[in-house]
C-alpha cells in the first residue's frame, strides 16, 4: 500500500508544482492520473521514487517511509518500484537484452554488471518476460533499432524485471499512434492483474484512464480536483480538472470501437460508458 | 475564414517580407558596421611595411628554402631515428596518461554529475591546463625535471586532461536526461548509473576524441623538442643550429607524414563508432 500525506513540491525556480497532496493507493489498485501539461503529474511518481526530492509531506511504501532514507536505502526501496516513462527512456546504444537487464542493477554489484554476468535465473526472467510481450527474437537488437511501440515494450519489461509491487508510469502512450496506445495500455493492465501490482499511471487521453483504471485522479495546478471511480468521469469533473469547454464528445464513447483482432488479449477491466447528459 | 481572406492581401506582405536581420536596430547595425571599417582602415594605416626590405627578403627566404633540398634521409639517419622513436614513444604515454587522467575531471566537472565544489576544482585545472600553451607547460616542466622526454610527455599529458576533460565533461552535460533517469529508477549505484546511464551514451565521442587527441600529442610532441622537451623536435632543432638543411627537412618531411597517416587513421575512427 502506498500511503501519500501532505507532499509538497516547489522548485528552485519557485514554482509549487504539487500543492499538499494526499493520496492511498491500495494494492493492486490501478489509479489514473489525468490532468493538463504542468499540473504536476509528472514530479508527483517522480517524488514517489525520489527522482525528484520533495520540499515536505511523506511517501510511505509499505512500512518504508521513503522520504526519510538514505542513499542505500532508497535504492534498496527503488527496486520495489518499477518505472515506465514517456518517450521509453532506452539506453539507446545498449541492446534490447542490456536493457531489460538494467532492470536488476539495484540486485547485482557493480562489477557483475559491468561484466554484463547476471545471474542466469535473472536472464532467464527476461527471455521469458521478452517472449511474453513478443520481443524475444530481438534480444541483441540496439534499443534505437526499434520502433516505439517494440521500444514500449522493452520499457515494461525492463520495469517488471525489478520484480516490483508498484508501478510509476509517465504518460506510456504520449508517443505512440492510437491503437499502439490501446495495445500497450492492454499490456501494461494485463501484467499489472497478473501480479496484482499496483500502478499509478499519468496519462493525457481521458477516454484510455476511463477504459483501463478502475480510479482516477485529476490535478490542476498541483492540487487534487477529483478523486473517484472511472465512471464518476462527468463533463462538469472535466472542467474543474482542465477548465471551461464542450466535453461531452470526450467521455462519451468506450468499447464499442475496440479494435478487433490486434492479436492482443482484452484488457480485464471493464469498459466504462457514460452517458453525457445532454 | 472568407471575411478574413479578402481583407487579408498576401501577395502584398509576402512582397513587403524581409528576413529579419542580425541585429535589430538601424542605428546599432550601421554604426557597428560603420565602426568596424573604420578600424579596419585606421589598423591598415598603421603598418609600416618596407617594400625594398621585403624585396630583398624574398630573395633570402629563397635561398633558405633551397637549402632544404635535397632532403637529406641517410647521413643522420640514427639520430632521426633515435628522435622519431622518443616522440612516438612520448605520444602513446602521453596519450594513454592524459586520458586516463581525464574521465576523472571530465566527470568531476560535469555539473549534472558532480556536486558545485567538485565541479569549480575540476574546471579550475582543466582551465589551467587550457589557458597554457603546450610550449609554455614545457619550459616549466623541462626547468622542473630538465631536458629530455619526460617533460615532454608530462607536458602532454597536462594538456590532454584540459582537452579531453573538457570536450568529455561538455559531452556529459549534453546526455540524455531521461536515460540517465531510467537507470537511477532501477535502484542502481552511482557507478552502475555512469556504466549504464552515461557510459554507452558518450562512448564514441570519447573515442573519437581520444584518437583526435593522440593525432594532436604526435604534432605538439615535435615542438616541445624546440624547447628542449625531447623527441623528434630536439633532432630537427639541432640540425637547424648545425645549419644541416638537408636532414631538417627530411625530418619535417617525415613529420608530415606521420601526421597524415594519424589524421586519416583517426578520422576513420571517428567515422566508424558512431
Amino acid at each position: 500500500m502506498l500511503v501519500i500525506e501532505g507532499l509538497t513540491k516547489r522548485y528552485p525556480t519557485g514554482d509549487l508544482a504539487l500543492d499538499s497532496v494526499s493520496l492511498t493507493v491500495p494494492d493492486g489498485q490501478v489509479m489514473a492520473v489525468i490532468g493538463p501539461s504542468g499540473a504536476g503529474k509528472s514530479t508527483l511518481i517522480r517524488c514517489v521514487n525520489r527522482l525528484v526530492d520533495p520540499t515536505a509531506g511523506s511517501v510511505r511504501l509499505g512500512d518504508t517511509d521513503l522520504t526519510k532514507l538514505g542513499d542505500l536505502a532508497l535504492r534498496r526501496a527503488r527496486r520495489r518500484m518499477g518505472m515506465i516513462f514517456q518517450e521509453y527512456a532506452l539506453v539507446e546504444r545498449l541492446t534490447v537484452m542490456e536493457n531489460v537487464l538494467s532492470g536488476r542493477l539495484g540486485y547485482v554489484g557493480f562489477w557483475r554488471s559491468w561484466l554484463r554476468r547476471f545471474p542466469l535465473k535473472d536472464v532467464e526472467e527476461a527471455f521469458r518476460l521478452l517472449n511474453r510481450v513478443g520481443l524475444d527474437h530481438m534480444v541483441d537488437k540496439r534499443a534505437d533499432a526499434l520502433s516505439g511501440g517494440q521500444r514500449q515494450r522493452v520499457g515494461i519489461v525492463r520495469a517488471l524485471m525489478q520484480d516490483p509491487e508498484l508501478l510509476l508510469v509517465d504518460e506510456p502512450t504520449a508517443s505512440l499512434d492510437p491503437k499502439t496506445s490501446r495495445q500497450i495500455m492492454r499490456l501494461i493492465i494485463e501484467l499489472v492483474r497478473e501480479r496484482g501490482l499496483a500502478a499509478i499511471i499519468n496519462i493525457h487521453d481521458v477516454l484510455l484512464a476511463q477504459q483501463f483504471a478502475e480510479r482516477i485522479v485529476g490535478l490542476r495546478a498541483g492540487r487534487i480536483v477529483f478523486d473517484g471511480s472511472a465512471d464518476a468521469m462527468t463533463p462538469e469533473v472535466l472542467t474543474a480538472i482542465y477548465g471551461e469547454d464542450d466535453w461531452t464528445a470526450t467521455i462519451r464513447k468506450a468499447d464499442d470501437e475496440d479494435d478487433a483482432g490486434d492479436g492482443e488479449a482484452e484488457a480485464a477491466t471493464d469498459p466504462v460508458r457514460i452517458a453525457a447528459p445532454q | 475564414m472568407t471575411t478574413a481572406a479578402a481583407t487579408f492581401d498576401a501577395r502584398a506582405a509576402a512582397r513587403a517580407w524581409r528576413p529579419p536581420p542580425l541585429i535589430s536596430s538601424p542605428l546599432w547595425r550601421y554604426g557597428i558596421y560603420l565602426l568596424a571599417l573604420a578600424y579596419a582602415v585606421v589598423a591598415l594605416g598603421t603598418f609600416e611595411v618596407n617594400w625594398t626590405r621585403a624585396a630583398e627578403g624574398m630573395a633570402r627566404g629563397g635561398r633558405f628554402l633551397a637549402a632544404f633540398f635535397p632532403p637529406d634521409f641517410t647521413s643522420q639517419w640514427r639520430d632521426i631515428q633515435e628522435g622519431l622513436l622518443e616522440s612516438l614513444t612520448m605520444t602513446i604515454t602521453s596519450t594513454v596518461f592524459g586520458i586516463a587522467l581525464s574521465v576523472p575531471f571530465a566527470l568531476g566537472a560535469s555539473r549534472n554529475l558532480a556536486p558545485l565544489p567538485v565541479y569549480l576544482f575540476c574546471r579550475g585545472v582543466i582551465a589551467v591546463s587550457r589557458t597554457f600553451q603546450e610550449v609554455i607547460i614545457a619550459i616549466l616542466f623541462v626547468a622542473m625535471f630538465g631536458f629530455g622526454p619526460l617533460a615532454g610527455m608530462l607536458t602532454l599529458a597536462f594538456s590532454t586532461i584540459g582537452f579531453l576533460g573538457k570536450l568529455l565533461a561538455e559531452d556529459i552535460e549534453d546526455i540524455e536526461k531521461s536515460q540517465a533517469e531510467a537507470v537511477r529508477a532501477t535502484g542502481a549505484s552511482w557507478f552502475q548509473l555512469l556504466a549504464w546511464g552515461i557510459q554507452p551514451q558518450v562512448l564514441p565521442r570519447f573515442i573519437g576524441l581520444s584518437a583526435y587527441r593522440f593525432d594532436i600529442n604526435f604534432r605538439e610532441s615535435a615542438v616541445l623538442g624546440l624547447v628542449g622537451a625531447g623527441g623528434i623536435g630536439d633532432t630537427l632543432n639541432s640540425s637547424l643550429d648545425r645549419y644541416e638543411f638537408g636532414t631538417s627537412a627530411a625530418i619535417l618531411l617525415i613529420i608530415i607524414g606521420i601526421v597524415l597517416v594519424c589524421e586519416y587513421t583517426s578520422g576513420w575512427i571517428r567515422r566508424r563508432v558512431q
